[in-house]
């Protein structure tokens, strides 16, 4: 690790660590409070209102240490069962849903002794840095003072001059040490927060489930309306077209003794019908699964895509290997409705696609130059794709200030089968 | 001519075997799968091979790989491509060597027979055949195009497409006269070398277009 990234880690944890400090204080009225709202509970009223609210403040200010944990490196789920559906602000409803989710218990019992660590963790994080900050600054300090029985470091008191001057060098030594060492103690403070605050075993595959639920309820969904408009493409074009194709040869077949001019028009039509029904068919197969992933999996398909987009686009994939089906098809149809995006709303000159697997997951990022300002609920496609990736548990996220550049990251955990390694970059 | 032909559906493989038998073109041998395409170009040296862009065991690219395989094998082998579905990137990969010889083409041209065995026919003579439908995908790309008349678009479309002068003169309607002016202005404003022979014409016009 260079010396620039650690003193920056350091210095971060020291801040973190105030904030832990100011935050753990917080922690005892919380407790008190939420003490006299679940007092206050039979008084007609008041604790079916004073409750929610004060465990509203708790669960806020869980959250905050849940973050705080999290920028020291350990990642910890919000625990907390999913709102009934209905519930009002306050009321009886709510109160049940409180009441019954341990995570609520566990917040309390985390409220006391997660204080106390808070508090004692984080003044040692500030202690050792402050104390360097007074070496590095005695001298001056002690000669204007003329302080007597004063010391530092190993000097108890400072006699000499020599012993005082003494005093800058271990200051920049504990200074640098209480830096080095403040990340560990923010961690030893995150793990102890994970502790109580982290999801049980029950309350996280509770969570799971009710993920699960949603996505397969929106796949589900997706799927029926895919199938839904397949259905009626097919009915309204090629079956249709096919139908009076039919009809067509049949009339030339009835007409080639008494006309065969007009049998030579009917035939030139009937090519012509099939011709139109073939474009149809063309697009909806394209639509469905293009022909191009399954010759050649996300890479050709994806510079295929590139090609036909009336923008240079830069295509870089390094994917050892191929997804599931299901997934490379998610993973391309993301990638394709993302550079539709781009070439309708962004005003682009060019944009890149780049995708790589690492760590079990697929990376796709996509960026154009464009205008900027995208936003995934302004009926664009990119809420669409955020739920196809769900469905994987894949993510999307979007960053897209005014002025661009839009950067589109989307993240799909997946295996990879089938060795072949793929790896190419082309600027199409 | 003799041609090989590598389709893997039956009625297909019959269909093209009817059409190019009607027109005095002996089909030597009809393969249905990728691997025995190769030993079959080589057994009968064919003046052209007639294939199909996916192919058992594989139904990936596997008739696209194996022409470009075969074509490295014997160089300048003509081979015309027939795919469901056409994509500039497959068109690219079949053009890289720059020989000429090459047709890539949607399934569904087959339907206009005569014009058919002529893309057969051109291809077999070392020149070639490239799907409109190509062609207008790579002229809708943005570009140093813009420059174009419509008219010059039109006329670089057909002569990427692999028409010669007097085709092109034929199907627009004008004298070769005008074609040739328009092929110069075109050959001008997008900066290529020009050339009197029709194939290295067209491959000029796909590098352009594909670069």
């Amino acid at each position: 690790m260079e010396t620039r990234a650690w003193v920056r880690d350091g210095l971060r944890a020291v801040a973190d660590g105030v904030i832990a400090v100011g935050l753990a204080l917080t922690n005892f009225p919380l407790l008190v409070l939420w003490i006299v709202a679940l007092a206050l509970t039979p008084v007609a009223g008041i604790g079916l209102v004073a409750l929610p609210f004060v465990t509203w403040l708790v669960r806020g200010r869980a959250d905050l240490a849940r973050r705080l944990a999290a920028r020291a490196g350990v990642a910890i789920t919000r625990p907390y069962a999913p709102r009934p559906q209905n519930a009002l602000p306050v009321g009886w409803r709510r109160y049940r849903w409180i009441l019954t989710d341990p995570a609520t218990w566990r917040d309390l019992a985390w409220l006391l002794p997660g204080g106390l660590a808070g508090l004692v963790l984080g003044v040692l994080t500030l202690a050792l840095p402050l104390y360097g900050l007074e070496g590095i600054t005695l001298l001056p300090l002690w000669l204007s003072l003329g302080l007597d029985s004063y010391g530092y470091g190993i000097y108890w008191p400072i006699q000499t001059l020599g012993e005082g001057m003494m005093s800058l060098p271990q200051g920049v030594l504990i200074l640098a040490a209480g830096v080095a060492v403040a990340p560990g103690l923010r961690w030893v403070d995150a793990q102890f927060t994970r502790l109580f605050l982290a999801p049980t075993k029950a309350a996280g595959l509770r969570l799971r489930v009710a993920h699960l639920t949603e996505t397969r309820a929106d796949t589900v969904d997706a799927q029926a309306a895919e199938l839904r408009r397949i259905e009626r493409d097919l009915h309204d074009g090629a079956q249709a077209r096919l139908v009076s194709l039919g009809m067509t040869i049949g009339l030339a077949e009835e007409l080639l003794e008494r006309d065969p001019a007009a049998v030579r028009k009917l035939l030139a039509e009937a090519r012509e019908a099939s011709g139109s029904a073939l474009v149809e068919l063309r697009h909806l197969v394209r639509g469905i699964h293009p022909p191009v992933l399954a010759e050649r999996g996300l890479d050709g398909a994806v510079q295929a895509l590139a090609l036909n987009l009336p923008l240079p686009v830069g295509v870089e994939v390094d994917v050892p290997g191929r997804p599931e089906t299901p997934v490379e098809s998610a993973a391309y149809f993301a990638v394709a409705e993302a550079l539709t995006n781009v070439v309708r709303h962004s005003g682009a000159q060019t944009a890149a696609v780049s995708i790589r697997y690492a760590d079990g997951t697929l990376a796709m990022v996509v960026l154009d130059d464009g205008r900027g300002g995208a936003d995934p609920d302004a009926g664009t496609g990119l809420r669409g794709i955020g739920r196809r990736l769900a469905a994987f548990d894949g993510t999307m996220t979007l960053s897209s200030p005014p002025g661009g550049p839009t950067v589109v990251t989307m993240e799909l955990p997946c295996a990879l089968s089938s060795p072949k390694t793929s790896h190419s970059s082309v600027r199409a | 001519m003799r041609v090989v032909i590598a389709e893997d559906l039956a009625l297909l493989r019959e269909g093209l075997t009817r059409i190019l038998t009607a027109f005095g073109i002996e089909v030597a041998e009809a393969v249905d799968n990728g691997p025995a395409l190769l030993p079959a170009l080589l057994r009968h040296r064919p003046d052209v091979a007639v294939v199909d862009v996916r192919l058992p065991p594989t139904f990936t690219d596997e008739g696209l790989q194996a022409a470009i395989a075969a074509r490295t094998e014997v160089p300048g082998l003509p081979v015309l491509v027939l795919s469901q579905h056409v994509e500039p990137l497959y068109a690219r990969e079949l053009l890289t060597d720059r020989r000429g010889g090459v047709g890539y083409l949607l399934k569904d041209r087959v339907s206009d027979v005569a014009q058919f065995v002529d893309a057969v026919r051109r291809v077999a003579a070392g020149g070639t055949a490239m799907d409109p439908e190509v062609v207008s995908q790579l002229l809708a790309r943005r570009g140093p195009l813009a420059a174009l008349t419509p008219r010059e678009r039109e006329v670089l479309g057909q002569m990427a497409e692999g028409r010669s002068n007097a085709a092109i003169a034929a199907k627009l309607f004008v004298t070769e006269k005008a074609i040739s002016k328009h092929i110069n202005n075109i050959f001008t404003k997008l900066a290529m070398p020009p050339s009197d022979d029709d194939n290295r014409r067209v491959l000029a016009v796909l590098a352009y277009l594909n670069a």
